[in-house]
């Protein structure tokens, strides 16, 4: 077993870094023989929504999967799971990128924003929240945390674009209902909110 | 009619937690211990499983156990054509063999990566048309088609017939389906213009964001699914028949779906969720089977192809005197659907044709399994019709609007084969209404003017889909704190409709929306049974069965005040939550106090006697299980008379580039024609999403297989192209006519499905329009097709490829 990861750090990094205690991470954490020879180290801290988080990272994990599925933080969504769709759209230091798409550890000295980080600690709602509710932007809502932290990249970068300058903005993200046009609504009504 | 809530805007309750990333979808959830599945599925498009080994991959560590089709159908699988929840003979690439669960998903694809199946190939078929020919291989087993009470059966033309065909002429051959009105030579006889030729249209994947991916666990003998579905008490009934548990041990867990599209709608079309619910009861733990995009290709359905044939003749005036129309459908490798007709049907009733023949043929093919898909038929057939609509006006001098305003259904008409009326139909006021938003008689002069390599096309189309069922179940209850429960069983797929149809419920007892609970989410909430909701029926059904249960309620209520406080229950009224006497507003009770009373009561006010015997059985045990804890109505909707249509027009300018063949839509205007408008930004919604997916029906859209081992090249949203944000226009002007339906309480009617269908007829009468008239007779028609016909590389015939590319 790592030597730097006993099993009792490894349950401490699990539950204060607020995760649900799944039988995926316990039996990682019993079965320390069946990591890969050659050391990486696997319990790292990323800074998610303002918290730095301690988890256990394979190698090869997507910053999707560990959001998703060691932090709790469902709203990142999976629609592809390979580059196409935008759904797992998060923020790494202000830049829109697809979760699905990075590995983990390449973000460890990153700031991550996900959703579920846009509300104000009162839980008043982003601007960009605010205004998909108002223009009742999402359809079937799958794509629409990706769309969401796609508008907030663009309006970080460019607080009052154009209309084109949002669809541009929004290029990168997918939704099957066809709900562009409401999302178009909402980021141009963020921008006004701001 | 002034409403209160009936055509006002409002926050539907779903959509915080969809901004928020709070609201869960299946694979959202999980459980304490739970565990993996992953699927091995078929690697060839027709085969039959010989033998399984899971010998080794069983005794893998972490590997909890396998689930096979033995396991599921110990008496053998079901005849017959469909999905199967597992299969030893697939009839597709991707269909599902096995599934295995363990620890993990690594865990769980090493060990079926050690599985050995061994497989004996069967022959297959991509091209329903090299099926058709005498010889040809059939992708299933038993032939390559499936007649309804009769079974499989092997329907041959000769080669010649087929190659005949394929060149451009009429089928010779005796149709498996026809219909026929009118006299169709006398009618062809009268025509100043007859346009006659083939077309093609492309099956393409549903493709929903949310994979369908599902989750369950068994406790206290019930089983609790989290699933995917855009119906809820619609598909859970009959899934709990796949599963085989019954339906009061059955609890389906679906607060949100991530798209449907008509491949979500009834449990035949997704029985895959039933291998996390079996393989949990077999090895007795929580189950998550995550569905990869890739997976939700090939097991998530397909729209049918067509491959078809029509003449079609107008009278010197322009009315569309006569449509002779033969097509082979693709039923794709599991069989289902029933587009040739319902595009026959739409024809019939969208040009309100004088005289006409439908016949048609539906054959298998080793490719995606075919099922509804958004307008299944109304919407292939609408970007063929209407270009051929623009060349007869062009021959006879005719207005391409004024052509339209000709053909059009209105309020008297009927349509289909059986001549059916329409309950309403105020096509001539949506035509007037887009065009003057459109500004049509100023654009219609820039059609083909050329600015450099550009030029402009200007399109009208129209849509048609039936909008409505009814016959379905309504459960509200009014509660002891005087708030109003609405049980709704719709699905939440994005429409917004289980709230919106619970609207009418409010609207009835003059409720404040923030006074409203809307009950659905789950079946153990007690909810009633509604008809699957595909075929944009949900606004039209259940306005009905929320506004029926409201009315028993507010009967009850007009009873027990008039028990209580004298007169008689018509001298009573409801507004500002009390309930009170028309003639003196000071007697009344509050809504509470009513409530209150109800539970005193009992027996018939609480749904503890005199329920409705002729409910569905589940909402007779939700019923039961509410019974006694509130003042309740309760409801059986009785059927409508006709045919509620849902109808759209869609004006469009494009500026088509002829050195790139590609186009920009410069402006779109697409109007709503579905009775009395519920919900303005929801059937907003509706309108710009259908465009989106007329969008791709028209230019982007279709599937491809390999012809040499019939592998699916085009899984991904990349190959299988979704319009992006990018090939839609950056604002979609939208309107609705909004004029009342007789046969619905406040006038509604559905809307999702015909917003396509107006928009892939406006694009493709447009592009034909930029290019001077040319058709293609085809959808989608790709920027290399136009291309193609401007390098005059062209041939008159449509090749009427399938599954792959054309020509
Ligand atoms: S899930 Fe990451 S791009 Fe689709
Ligand atoms: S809202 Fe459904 S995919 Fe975008």
């Amino acid at each position: 077993m790592n030597p730097k990861l006993t099993r009792r750090r490894f349950i401490k990094g699990v539950i204060a870094s607020g995760a649900a205690a799944t039988s995926t991470t316990i039996w990682y954490a019993a079965n320390g023989a069946d990591r890969p020879a050659g050391y990486v180290e696997r319990l790292i801290r990323i800074n998610v929504n303002g918290q730095v988080r301690s988890v256990d990272v394979a190698p090869q994990e997507t910053l999707a999967s560990t959001l998703r599925y060691k932090l709790g933080l469902t709203g990142t969504k999976l629609g592809c799971n390979r580059g196409e769709c935008g759904a797992c759209t998060v923020l790494v230091n202000d830049i829109p990128s697809y979760a699905c798409s990075v590995l983990t550890h390449s973000v460890k000295a990153a700031r991550i924003e996900t959703v579920e980080g846009l509300e104000s600690p009162n839980g008043d709602l982003h601007p960009v929240q605010q205004a998909f509710v108002e223009e009742l932007s999402p359809q079937c809502g799958y794509c629409t945390p990706g769309q969401i932290m796609a508008a907030v990249g663009l309006l970080r970068a460019n607080p009052n674009p154009t209309r084109e300058e949002a669809r541009q903005g929004l290029a990168g993200n997918i939704c099957r209902c066809g709900s562009y046009d409401s999302y178009l609504d909402g980021v141009m009504r963020a921008a006004q909110i701001g | 009619m002034a409403y209160m809530h009936i055509g006002k805007d409002f926050v539907p309750p779903d959509v915080a937690g969809k901004v928020t990333g709070r609201i869960k979808y299946a694979e959202d959830y999980s459980r304490e211990g739970m565990v993996y599945a992953r699927l091995l599925t078929s690697p060839i498009p027709h085969a039959r499983v010989v033998s399984i080994d899971a010998s080794a991959a069983l005794a893998m560590d972490g590997v909890f156990g396998i689930l096979t089709a033995d396991d599921v159908y110990p008496d053998g699988e079901p005849g017959g054509t469909g999905l199967k929840i597992l299969t030893n003979e697939p009839t597709l690439v991707g269909e599902p063999i096995l599934a295995l669960a363990a620890v993990d998903e690594k865990t769980a694809e090493s060990a079926i990566a050690a599985i050995s199946v061994t497989f004996e190939r069967l022959p297959f078929v991509l091209d329903p048309l090299d099926s058709l020919a005498e010889g040809g291989p059939d992708a299933y087993t038993g032939g390559n088609t499936f007649v309804f009470r009769e079974g499989f059966a092997s329907e041959k033309w000769s080669r010649d017939q087929v190659a005949s065909f394929r060149a451009g002429a009429e089928p010779t051959a005796e149709p498996q389906q026809q219909f026929a009105y009118g006299d169709l030579e006398a009618a062809f006889a009268q025509s100043a213009f007859v346009y006659e030729g083939s077309f093609t249209t492309a099956g393409y994947p549903h493709m929903s964001m949310e994979p369908r991916s599902a989750m369950a666990y068994w406790e206290n003998g019930k089983l609790y699914l989290h699933g995917t579905s855009q119906s809820l008490t619609g598909l859970a009934v009959d899934m709990a028949g796949i599963v085989g548990v019954p339906q009061e041990d059955f609890v389906f867990i679906n607060e949100a779906t991530g798209g449907g599209f008509g491949q979500r709608a009834r449990a035949g079309s997704i029985p895959s969720m039933a291998i996390p619910a079996k393989l949990s009861q077999k090895i007795n733990r929580p189950v998550m089977m995550r569905i990869s995009r890739e997976e939700e290709f090939t097991i998530g359905g397909a729209r049918q192809g067509f491959q078809g044939w029509l003449k079609c003749g107008f009278k010197a005036d322009g009315t569309m005197a006569a449509l002779d129309i033969y097509i082979i459908s693709d039923n794709g490798g599991k069989g289902g659907g029933g587009d040739a007709f319902a595009a026959a049907d739409c024809i019939s009733i969208l040009y309100q044709t004088e005289a006409m023949r439908f016949r048609g043929t539906a054959i298998g093919s080793n490719t995606g399994h075919r099922g509804a898909q958004r307008g299944p038929g109304q919407n292939q057939i609408a970007p063929i019709i209407a270009p051929i609509l623009d060349k007869a006006a062009a021959e006879l001098g005719i207005d391409r609007l004024a052509i339209r305003l000709l053909n059009t259904p209105q309020n008297g008409d009927v349509g289909g084969p059986q001549r059916q009326p329409l309950t309403s139909a105020y096509m001539p006021e949506a035509l007037q209404q887009g065009a003057a938003l459109f500004n049509y008689q100023e654009r219609i002069t820039r059609s083909r003017q050329r600015n450099g390599s550009k030029v402009t096309g200007i399109g009208v189309g129209q849509g048609y889909h039936n909008a409505g069922r009814s016959g379905m179940d309504g459960i509200v209850r009014l509660m002891p704190d005087g708030r109003l429960a609405v049980h709704n069983g719709v699905g939440n797929l994005g429409t917004y409709s289980y709230a919106s149809t619970s609207r009418a419920a409010a609207e009835v007892l003059q409720m404040p929306w923030e006074r409203v609970d809307v009950i659905t989410g789950r079946t153990d909430r007690n909810l009633p049974v509604t008809s699957p909701q595909d075929g944009s029926n949900s606004i039209f059904t259940n306005t009905r069965t929320n506004w029926g249960a409201a009315q028993d309620l507010l009967a009850k209520m007009k009873e027990i005040a008039a028990m209580d406080l004298g007169g008689a229950p018509a001298d009573y009224t409801v507004g500002g939550e009390r309930i009170y006497k028309i003639s003196d507003s000071s007697t009344g009770m509050t809504f509470a106090q009513i409530a209150q009373r109800g539970l005193q009561l009992g027996g018939k006010f609480t749904g503890e006697a005199e329920v409705p015997e002729d409910l569905n059985d589940f909402t007779k045990l939700s019923v039961s299980r509410l019974a006694g804890s509130a003042l309740m109505g309760i409801f059986h909707d009785s059927r409508h008379n006709n045919n509620p249509p849902g109808f759209t027009v869609t004006f469009t300018e494009i500026e088509l580039d002829t050195e790139t063949g590609k186009y920009d839509i410069v402006d779109m205007v697409t109007i709503g024609e579905c009775g009395t408008v519920m919900h303005p930004q929801g059937l907003k919604n509706q309108l710009v999403g259908g465009a989106v997916w007329g969008i791709g029906l028209s230019g982007y859209e279709r599937h491809l297989y390999d012809p040499q081992n019939g592998l699916p090249a085009s899984t991904g949203y990349w190959q299988s192209k979704v319009p992006t944000i990018l090939d839609t226009p950056a604002k979609i002007r939208t309107g609705w006519v909004d004029l009342p339906d007789p046969e619905n309480p406040v006038g509604a009617r559905g809307i999702g499905e015909p917003a396509m269908g107006a928009v892939s007829a406006a694009l493709t009468a447009a592009i034909s329009d930029a290019l001077d008239g040319h058709l293609f007779n085809a959808s989608p028609i790709t920027a290399d097709m136009i291309l193609n016909h401007l390098a005059g590389v062209t041939s008159e015939a449509v090749p009427l490829a399938q599954n792959n590319f054309r020509g």
